[in-house]
């Protein structure tokens, strides 16, 4: 049994998770800001 | 803390908290994994495996103190009616819920060569899971509520209730003797872990700490924009 496959999927799927959470947050964050602001400009 | 109850105050402070923790957060994490891949030694019984916990560990603190977080801002919402408490709340639970199940998967990894299974219905592995489920429960409830135009005052109580999970999950390593090890690192009584092994794990647990503090904070900011749309645009109909 190779263990540094154990030890590789985990630590990839660990980075998958902590950037797919940081850019959805992020992305979230950056649209609802756009949102907001493009609705304070008068039309 | 109530001073920072204005969303305007609040604002002015997280808009340079997202960038430092994030900072903070990547340093952290590339030390550690760097020490925790690279430098520590392999273990004498688990061999190269050990690695894994310098991020199944952090993952656990992360999916525990984010249901303390959102039992506290529980309380906070319905004893003192904090206006950031319900959008606080909302924040934290994705981010809880991603460290809950990362927990649980990268356990899961580290068991089968281990234990030799990926899976057994021990009482931390089981407890564990049942916070993953809490999580969703409580992110379907809160976006149920929004929708409604409701306070979240059932998610607040949902998420006092769901905090009588977290003492269940610290415990169950003592109460079902079964197949996850005990506590190996106590605030009182320090560690069992040898220390030329355990130098990455403060690395790694504060910069997922840091990572998961900005994510929190981005998606507050999301949240607070979001309502202030929909009050300009309540307020625009309304004209």
């Amino acid at each position: 049994m190779n263990q540094w496959a154990f030890v590789t999927a985990a630590y990839g799927l660990a980075a998958l998770a902590t950037v797919g959470l940081v850019a959805w947050a992020w992305l979230s964050m950056r649209n609802a800001e756009a949102d907001a602001e493009a609705a304070k400009r008068p039309r | 803390m109530h001073g920072y109850a204005n969303p305007a105050r609040f604002l002015k402070l997280a808009r340079p908290a997202t960038a430092w923790l994030l900072c903070v957060g990547a340093l952290s994490l590339l030390a550690g994994v760097y020490g925790g891949l690279a430098v520590t030694p392999p273990d004498y019984l688990q061999g190269e495996t050990v690695r894994i916990l310098y991020i199944h560990v952090p993952a656990a603190w992360l999916g525990m103190a984010g249901w303390a977080s959102i039992a506290a801002a529980s309380i906070s919402q319905l004893v003192w009616r904090h206006p950031l408490a319900a959008v606080a709340g909302r924040a934290v639970a994705p981010a809880g819920a991603t460290f809950a199940a990362l927990c649980l998967a990268t356990g899961s990894i580290w068991g089968r060569p281990t234990w030799g299974t990926w899976w057994e219905w021990d009482g931390r592995l089981t407890s564990m899971l049942i916070l993953l489920f809490l999580y969703l429960g409580y992110i379907a409830l809160t976006s149920a509520e929004r929708e409604r135009g409701g306070e979240g005052r059932m998610a607040a109580l949902f998420g006092l209730v769901g905090a009588a999970n977290l003492p269940i999950i610290h415990y169950s390593v003592l109460w079902w003797r079964t197949l996850h090890q005990g506590q190996s690192i106590s605030i009182t009584q320090g560690s069992t872990i040898a220390p030329e092994l355990l130098w990455p794990l403060p690395l790694t647990m504060i910069g997922f700490t840091a990572i998961f503090a900005a994510a929190v904070l981005m998606l507050m900011r999301a949240d607070l924009a979001r309502t202030k749309l929909e009050a300009r645009l309540r307020r625009s109909a309304a004209e």
